[in-house]
């Protein structure tokens, strides 16, 4: 196994899957169609992108106060990101991990991960690991 | 984050398991931002009207199953007492008379009538706005208060010197239930300090100016607080009214992330730069200048091609009188175009009174029609076969497209009346 990047874990538990990796924050409502997960903030440089089952790579939560219903939305259909790895912390997003109860990391060098490529995340290591490069 | 004794009541159950939820849940957000504890709060804003883009997911239009999975975030349907805190509706997905302009079936309509049933007989007053400030819930200096709608949460942090951090539709119904919210983020002073200096060079006078800047501004600094200053602020005729600071701060809590500023002179917490920034040196700083307002003015109308107008939509917050009393004598003995719908929509409370100032009567000769209670990107919803829209609001040119898949103009409410005449949108 290649060697974790270490952050701090700030909820616990694991997942898996392909990380998305947005370059801007994302915002919820008004920023991710919940039906699908594909982000339609139209000026967001990952437009069209979909964060359904991703590990879902960030820099933060940003916009309207309805971040955590339109995530809320997007688990009950399916369709939210199965951990996040984000670098800052705010209430949008805080809220949305609280609700979303999905394994979730910080303070890491996440520059490395590249969308596509496949990572475990253990919020309660505090480590995320690239098992293989998209 | 350390509980009191009358938190642990509530959390084991004491007062039944809808407010042990709405603890918990308060406890996990609390601790995933830092806080140390938990504080009162007696004026609480949310959004638990629910429509069919949330009883489709579950299958049912029950408002308690509907509060207690999507308020409370709980696997099953809960008893809920009478909500603890003084609470608000903030604004919903539907006009509660005019619903069938919205194209919503009689059915969906009953049960969102249901929805709010509910919230009345939990106690929480229907004002169903983004601003609540304009129609009487204006909270005070300092006080603690749990708001959603970024563009509410901003006015009243910045405006008027109270007291929220940015909550959603879990974290207020939480402190509804228990009156009680995370003492963190801009509960504190120091979070309310600037850290960035906006240096204002190009006049911003007229309500469509402060839009543009504002949403630049939201661009600029992102999710920091910033001190505005500078010789295109201090024109006698640009002391930013109530309505510009509301069109400003919804601008800049779309492109941004903007929860708090200061506007010394304006703005109460802080009289002077130096004060806002609490002695320290800003993080950055950035001029607004003639190249930057021109992109931005661009930028509002990026989605734009087509100068055929299908629909005009003013009120984004939600309009004040003065704004309905523009677009009323602007239409007054005209007609809107045949191919296009212009819309105003305001809170209802306003709307009352815009009736009997002979507004509401203007704008229907006209053609136009006045909405409550709900917006286009809130409800979801068009004039049939709307494919270009234009808004007096940087914040709705910058939802509406995403959320509706539309194309947007932005302009003033002059432009956009113009636009709603013609048909056309003047500059195209």
């Amino acid at each position: 196994m290649p060697e974790p990047l270490r952050g701090r874990g700030v909820v616990t538990g694991r997942a898996s899957g392909p990380a998305l990796v947005c370059t801007a924050p994302v915002s919820g409502w008004g920023g991710i169609d919940p039906r699908t997960g594909v982000i339609v903030e139209s000026r967001h440089p990952q437009h069209g992108q979909s964060v359904a089952g991703t590990v879902l790579v960030l820099p933060g939560a940003k916009g309207s106060s309805g971040w955590s219903g339109q995530f809320h939305l997007a688990k009950l259909q399916g369709t939210a990101p199965v951990a996040v790895v984000f670098t800052r912390m705010n209430s949008k997003l805080a809220l949305g991990l609280a609700v979303l109860r999905v394994p979730a990391v910080t303070g890491l060098a996440a520059a490395t991960i590249r969308t596509g490529d496949m990572v475990d995340v253990d919020g309660t290591a505090g480590t995320v690991t690239i098992r293989e490069k998209g | 984050v350390q509980l009191t004794d009358t938190d642990k009541r509530m959390l084991t159950g004491e007062q039944g398991p809808a407010v042990a939820a709405a603890l918990e849940l308060l406890v996990s957000y609390g601790e995933l931002m830092g806080a140390e504890r938990l504080i009162d709060t007696d004026n609480v804003c949310g959004a638990n009207i629910f429509g069919p883009r949330h009883a489709r997911v579950l299958g049912t239009t029950d408002p308690a199953a509907l509060f207690s999975r999507f308020s409370l975030d709980l696997d099953s349907t809960v008893d809920v007492p009478a909500f603890r805190a003084r609470s608000c509706q903030l604004i919903g997905p539907r006009d509660r008379d005019q619903w069938g302009l919205q194209g919503i079936a009689p059915d969906d309509a009953a049960a969102m009538d249901d929805s709010e049933r509910y919230l009345a007989e939990k106690g929480v007053d229907l004002l169903s706005t983004c601003t609540p400030y304009q129609v009487g819930n204006v909270p005070r200096f300092g006080e603690h208060c749990a708001w959603m709608e970024s563009s509410a949460v901003v006015y009243i942090n910045a405006v008027l010197g109270a007291r929220t951090n940015t909550e959603g539709r879990e974290s207020s119904a939480a402190s509804m239930l228990t009156g009680r919210t995370p003492y963190c983020g801009y509960h504190l002073d120091e979070h309310r300090r600037a850290t960035h200096l906006i240096e204002v060079r190009h006049p911003v006078i007229t309500t469509e100016d402060w839009n543009i800047l504002g949403y630049w501004v939201g661009e600029r600094v992102q999710d920091a607080v910033p001190v505005l200053t500078g010789p295109g602020l201090t024109d006698p005729a640009a002391a930013p009214t109530p309505v510009r600071l509301k069109q400003f701060g919804a601008a800049a809590a779309s492109s941004g992330d903007i929860e708090m500023y200061h506007l010394p002179g304006v703005t109460p917490e802080a009289r002077t730069v130096a004060e806002a920034l609490g002695g320290r040196r800003p993080a950055a700083v950035s001029v607004f200048d003639a190249a930057a307002r021109a992109e931005t003015a661009e930028s509002l109308c990026r989605t734009a091609t087509d100068g055929d107008v299908d629909f005009v939509m003013i009120g984004c917050p939600h309009a004040s009188l003065e704004q309905i009393r523009e677009v009323a004598r602007l239409v007054e003995g005209r007609r809107v175009a045949d191919s296009t719908a212009l819309w105003v929509f305001t809170p209802r409370a306003l709307r009352t009174v815009a009736e009997r100032s002979g507004y509401v009567t203007a704008i229907e000769k006209a053609g136009g029609r006045v909405l409550s209670d709900t917006c286009p990107a809130i409800g979801q919803f068009l004039p049939p076969g709307t494919r270009v829209f234009a808004t007096d609001s940087a914040k709705q040119a910058h939802y509406l497209p995403a959320i509706m898949g539309v194309q947007g103009w932005f302009g003033s409410v002059r432009t956009c009346v113009t636009a709603a005449l013609e048909g056309r949108w003047p500059d195209a």
